[in-house]
């Protein structure tokens, strides 16, 4: 999600194909080091309900996610 | 004789000179002005109107399929998502499978926390999600319901640093008390037009 022009494609691919794989690792670290935030959309397993789970690297993106959404980082309004 | 009146040519041209380049430069500034004008008209014709109601479009699928149908019921019905709060203090708080507090999330505006229990308004937290690529100067903003979605997810998945990074006042400092109560009010109403529950007292 970006300023001035909302969602974006940043990159996709699949993660069992290493060139996919290692395009999405790069894209993942050029947005975490601009700033910005990751989140997965998530189902909570206990209460059912829909959630985030935070991101702050590659390897915690859950098995079967089917997308990271990147947003720049809160701050003092 | 025709030497003389070559010699006399020249002198007066001599003269004239300065006079002439000055005209030359000033025709050349107003054409020059001429142009400009001209390439903001071309610019402003460029520009698509359409692009911010489009990317808002997109920010309201976004939005849909990430939160709750619940969560979406409520935003296009009242114009805000309501967040429970997750950190209670004592084991008494969330009784009766209540969160102890909640947050109003609004598309840019402070969220606020109350208890859900009470309707005690309890504070507004400001946060923004500010253009990082843009630098300091830069006043572009996500579309409302990205803004929305953005908070959804701070909340969510990590209540404790988001709160930590906004700022806190009591409620009224950006946000009327009596629109927030106002707002609690719908959301009651919308709440047992869809459980089927008592009617609600309205606000003062």
């Amino acid at each position: 999600m970006k300023p001035g022009q909302g969602e974006l494609l940043l990159a996709e691919g699949d993660r069992r194909v290493r060139e996919d794989d290692e395009r999405l690792v790069a894209e993942f670290r050029r947005q975490l080091d601009e700033g910005m935030w990751a989140a997965v959309p998530t189902v909570n397993s206990g209460s059912g309900r829909r959630e985030a789970t935070l991101i702050r690297e590659y390897g915690e993106i859950p098995v079967g996610a089917e997308r990271v959404i990147f947003f720049p980082r809160a701050s003092g309004g | 004789m025709l030497l003389a009146l070559l010699a006399l040519a020249l002198i007066a041209l001599a003269l004239a000179a300065p006079m002439l380049v000055r005209e030359a430069r000033r025709w050349r500034t107003r054409r020059m002005q001429r142009r400009v004008t001209v390439d903001n008209v071309l610019d402003a014709s460029l520009y698509d109107p359409g692009r911010e109601r489009r990317a808002e479009q997109r920010a309201r699928e976004l939005l849909r399929s990430c939160v709750n149908h619940e969560e979406w019921s409520m935003y296009r019905d009242l114009g805000f998502i309501r967040v429970d709060g997750r950190h209670a203090r004592r084991a008494a708080d969330g009784r009766r499978g209540r969160a102890p507090y909640a947050y109003i999330v609004y598309p840019h505006k402070p969220i606020v926390a109350y208890v859900p229990e009470t309707g005690q308004l309890l504070s507004e937290y400001c946060v923004e999600f500010p253009d990082l690529a843009g630098g300091a100067g830069s006043r572009s903003r996500l579309p409302a319901s990205d803004d929305v979605l953005a908070k959804w997810m701070a909340l969510t998945s990590d209540e404790a640093r988001v709160i930590r990074r906004a700022n806190m006042h009591l409620v009224g400092r950006q946000l009327d008390p009596a629109r927030v109560r106002r707002d609690l009010w719908r959301l009651a109403e919308w709440e047992r037009r869809r459980t089927g529950g008592p009617v609600s007292r309205s606000p003062r």
